[in-house]
Formats: C-alpha cells, structure tokens, sequence
C-alpha cells in the first residue's frame, strides 16, 4: 500500500524553546526528519510549510484573554500575578521571548496538516511539532502553551462539520483535549496513558466519560506504571477498535507522544520501540477502514530525545506511505551527524535488542489489572451493544 | 473544615404523617436514599432509609400481598431517635461517626431544627478533594525524619523551585515512630529536579522510584 502524505516542516518550528536545559526539545522534529531523509523515504515533495494560527483562530478553543496574555509574556510584558494566573510562571511553561508566535506556528501546522487531509491534497499528514495536549482554555501546563490538537478539531467541526475520533497514546494524560470536548457527542477521545495517580497530570481515570449530551463518548485506560509491550498492545488494539467502531468517526487524529519507553526519564511505562511500530499501523488501518484514510497525526511528549523519539516518529511516517515499519540498522550518515551532540551513545538499529528490555517482578499482576482497567473502560460500549442500541 | 462547608443544605422530608408509598416515590424521584421525619417545628423525630421502605414493601414475588401496607403511616417504620451533627462540627470527627457507626447519612441540626444533611458519599467526596488528585499534578511521596523543621526545610525546596503544591498528606510510617511518610502532590509535569534536590538535602524519595529493584 503506497499512500500520499504530508509532512509538516520549517526550522522556525524549533523556535518553540523554554530553555536550554528544559526536557521538552524541538529539536526531536529535526532529527526525526533527518533520519527520514536518510533512510530516502522523505523530500521536499512531502513537505508543506505551516503558517501561524490567526488569533480567531485560536479563540476557536482559547480564551482572547489569555491569548492577549501570551502575546504580552511573549514580550516581557505580562505582570507577574498574571503569568501566575494563567500558568507562565512555572518551570514547566514559562514565558519565552517569541512565545505567541512560536506556539501559533505550532497550531498553524496542524490547522496545515488538518487542511490537506480534508481538502484531499494527501490521505494523511504528519505535524510532530503539534499534540500539545495540556493546554487549557485560559492557561499553560505541562510544556504546553496552546492547544493545537483542540483548535484544531474544533476547526474541523465549524470548517467541514466532521466527526473526530482522537486518540491519545502519550504517557501523560490528554486532558487538556478531553476537557475541551467533553460535552461533545460529536468529538470522541480516547487517552491511554500512565495512571494519574503516580504521574502527572493525576486525571484520566477509568469513569471520566463525558458530561450531559458528551457523556459516554470520553475512554481512559490509566496503565499500571511498568508496563510493557504485550499489555501495552493488548490494551491499545481493543480500545482502539472497539471505540472506532462504537463511534464511527469521519476522520482520526491521533497524539503520539513517544514517552511510554523504557528510557524516558519522565515516566514509569516500560515499553519498548515494538509499540512505537504498531501504535501507528493501526491507525493507518483504522483511519483506511472507517475514515477513507483521512487521518492526522501529531506529536506530543518524549523526553529521550536522543535514543527514542526519532525512531519512534520515524515510524509513523515510514507506516504512514507505505504500511509497512523500518526494520534494521540506522543509516550511519544519522549516526555519525548526531552521535557528537547526543548524551547518550545512539542505539544501532530501529529496534530495541530483547536483552535490553528490563524485567519487571510484577508483571503478571500489572497486566491482569490493566485487562481490568480496560474492561471498565469499554463496559459502556458492551452496554450499548446488549441493548442493541446505537448511538 | 467544617460540616456546614460541606452539607447539602436542601433536604428532602416528609411528615410522620405521610404514606410508606409517598416516602418510595420520593426516594425513587430524587434518587436519593435518607428521608428525614420532621414536625410542623422543622425538629426532626425519624429518620427512613431505602433499605427500610423496601424492608417495609411486599415483594414483587409475592402477588397475594396486601398492597395496603403502602399506606401505613411513615411513622411506624422510622428509625428514631436519630443522631444529628452541628453545622460547626468537624469533619474530620464525624468521618469517625460514620466509621464506627456504619450510617449512611447524617442529618445537620442547629437550635433544634433541621438545616442539612451530610452523607457518606459526600464525606468520599470530601477526601477525594484532600488528596488533590482532581487537579493537574504530580506525585512524589517521601520518608522523611519526624522532627521539627522538616516540613519547613522541604517546602523552601519547592519554594525556590517555584512549584505549587495541591495537596499534601503526611502518614504514619508503618516501620516505627521515628518518621513519617509525606505525599505531597505538585503542580509540575516534571518533578524529577525537584526530587533530586529532595534526595540531595538527605530524604529517602519513596516516589518516584527508579525502574531498577522496581517493585
């Protein structure tokens, strides 16, 4: 299968920067297109440049008043009970020189990225920069300013009157995103993520569904901390389908935040780059199968920057245009580029060798619960269908 | 924090008077599961629960039944006398009363008269509240010597860091009296350099823990 995608790139992307020794690097969308480059599977014909969100825009999810405030802390300008008040006065989101326009261009190449697939320019289209998915209505959290993933489905919903399924695979959970559509039948979210209980941001448990005509239409699956591969899949693969075909969206847009391996310094999952391979196969299937492909997908967290997430993203595209994931070494050229400025010595092949994989004690209790956690999770769904009734 | 911060101040009653049948329907109406009985006085003289008009209803099983005990007097099937709570009691000492005494509601008295009622949902709720996990944070959990200052000395740790906390709990060790166990959840995505100081100024981080000797 060979289908036609978009990639969405500018150096200016980059731009979105706190500070040097901050865990969240853009610089990931860099090397990710360098390794795509490398291997031959990615050129300028791919490429579609993104443009900065206008402010009507992003008052399709933000508050004017805090996109006022952004504007404000972008130029040093903000007081500082105000950037307390809206959330850029943390170390997590502080204000930088530059911000506003560092985060619209974000929303931009995912307003980009959301265009092309609608207006069938390509099936599907890639923004890695994007999936920043704490931002809130009126304020910064958890390395995210705006919402690019919630401006964007609502663009979809007032441009084109579609039906969004968005799936949510980062470590953390989507809650920023959730929130933003919780009320909503006609935006359906489905997050797997680490239980909230140990990791941030603590919501995203198994009987968040939804509120009033939206109830019903929110999943959560919290993980155990330690959780691998074989869980990790089981769970992802029967939520996923059992939820797209209860919903029957018209287009999916997933967040890939690569943070759930073994090596992320900021989370307790366990997984290896096997789920990296497989979380995007699936929704190039689905996405064929319910949506006539019409599928976007982002980035979001990741904070091994060196030895997890360019693989990872790499592989969303390489399943993106042709089906099917990079197996082997990693081209040298890469390597040889890179190994000088990355912390850690870089890893030789696109998988991670068994022997590396750490061995959990617990992990037949871990697994057992999260089957639990699941069957919670899609008990509403199991109700529908006894009743023979559809949404 | 205080009862009256936490009751439902509009209460659902019914007279002595009124039929077992009226007490269903509202139970049923309201989805609610306490009545209390009060007088012309507001002074509440009963109380009905749930399960004693369902106790008190013939069994759908059973179609001989007399269906007239429905019109029985609510009177005749109240628990009384009730044990009441004041607006200004403390939350945390009737969490006790709901402990020891397994009820499932409490009706708020004050100057005799009926002013709201407290149930043990809404105590769940109130500990969920607590233990903060309903805000965007983190969790970091710390064995820490029990002595003064320690509290102190930990919180300029996250001063300086400017993180926020939303909820702190602090339990007993149970390996001995000589620490205690602090949770503190904190409004960071991010919390690993704040536990490296944690760990550096000499306290043992119970969470997060690394993946080696994982549990």
């Amino acid at each position: 299968m060979n289908c036609k995608c978009s990639f969405v790139y500018s150096e200016k992307l980059l731009d979105y920067h706190f500070y040097p020794e901050h865990p969240f690097n853009q610089i990931r969308v860099q090397l990710t297109k360098e390794l795509l480059e490398s291997m031959h599977v990615l050129d300028q014909s791919h490429i579609i440049l993104p443009r900065y969100a206008t402010d009507e825009e992003l008052a399709l999810f933000h508050d004017s008043t805090y996109i006022e405030a952004v504007k404000r802390a972008s130029e040093g300008s903000l007081s500082s009970a105000q950037k307390i008040d809206f959330g850029l006065d943390t170390e997590d989101t502080p204000a930088f020189f530059g911000m506003h326009d560092a985060a619209a261009l974000i929303v931009g190449g995912t307003l980009e990225a959301v265009e092309t697939v609608l207006e069938k320019k390509t099936e599907h289209a890639l923004n890695l920069s994007g999936g920043l998915h704490h931002g809130f209505k009126r304020k910064a959290s958890g390395f995210c300013v705006y919402n690019d993933a919630a401006v964007a489905i609502k663009h979809i919903q007032k441009n084109y009157g579609l039906r969004t399924l968005y799936i949510d695979t980062d470590a953390h959970h989507g809650d920023g995103v959730q929130w933003a559509f919780y009320d909503d039948a006609n935006v359906c979210t489905l997050s797997i993520h680490e239980t909230g209980r140990h990791l941030f941001p603590g919501t995203g448990y198994v009987n968040e569904r939804g509120i009033k005509s939206g109830y019903g239409y929110s999943f959560n699956v919290p993980l155990d901390a330690f959780t691998q591969d074989g869980s990790y899949l089981e769970t992802y693969e029967s939520a996923f389908r059992e939820v797209v075909e209860f919903f029957k969206p018209d287009v999916i847009v997933t967040q890939n935040g690569a943070d759930s391996h073994f090596f992320d310094p900021l989370t307790h999952l366990c997984a290896s780059m096997k789920i990296y391979e497989e979380i995007p196969r699936l929704a190039h299937q689905l996405a064929h199968e319910y949506c006539e492909g019409r599928w976007i997908a982002l980035g979001g967290g990741g904070y091994d920057i060196w030895r997890v997430v360019p693989r990872a993203w790499a592989q969303i595209w390489k399943i993106m245009i042709d089906g099917e994931a990079f197996t082997g070494p990693l081209p040298e050229e890469w390597l040889l580029k890179w190994q000088k400025e990355a912390s850690h010595s870089l890893p030789t092949h696109w998988h991670d060798p068994v022997s590396s994989h750490p061995t959990i004690p617990r992990k037949d209790e871990i697994t057992e619960k999260n089957k639990q956690m699941l069957h919670h999770a899609l008990a509403f769904i199991d109700k529908y269908k006894k009743k023979g009734l559809s949404h | 924090m205080l009862v009256e911060k936490i009751m439902k101040k509009d209460v659902y009653t019914l007279p002595p008077t009124a039929t077992i049948q009226e007490a269903l329907e509202l139970l049923n109406k309201k989805r609610i599961r306490h009545i209390p009985i009060i007088d012309e006085a507001h002074h509440i003289i009963g109380i009905v629960s749930d399960r004693d008009v369902r106790d008190a209803t013939p069994s759908v099983l059973d179609k001989e039944a007399k269906r007239d005990v429905l019109k029985k007097p609510i009177r005749s099937i109240m628990s009384h006398p009730v044990v009441t709570i004041h607006p200004l009691d403390f939350v945390e000492d009737i969490a006790r009363v709901f402990y020891d005494e397994a009820f499932g509601c409490l009706p708020v008295v004050s100057e005799g008269k009926l002013v709201g009622i407290v149930s043990d949902k809404d105590m769940l709720h109130t500990l969920i509240q607590l233990t903060g996990t309903h805000k965007q944070s983190s969790h970091i959990e710390l064995k820490v010597p029990h002595q003064p200052g320690e509290l102190a000395h930990i919180f300029s740790i996250f001063g300086k860091k400017k993180i926020n906390i939303i909820s702190l709990l602090i339990y007993p060790n149970q390996e001995g009296d000589e620490h205690k166990v602090v949770v503190i959840r904190a409004q960071t995505i991010h919390p690993q350099p704040i536990v490296e100081e944690l760990s550096h100024a000499g306290y043992e981080i119970i969470w997060p823990k690394p993946l080696v000797g994982a549990e």
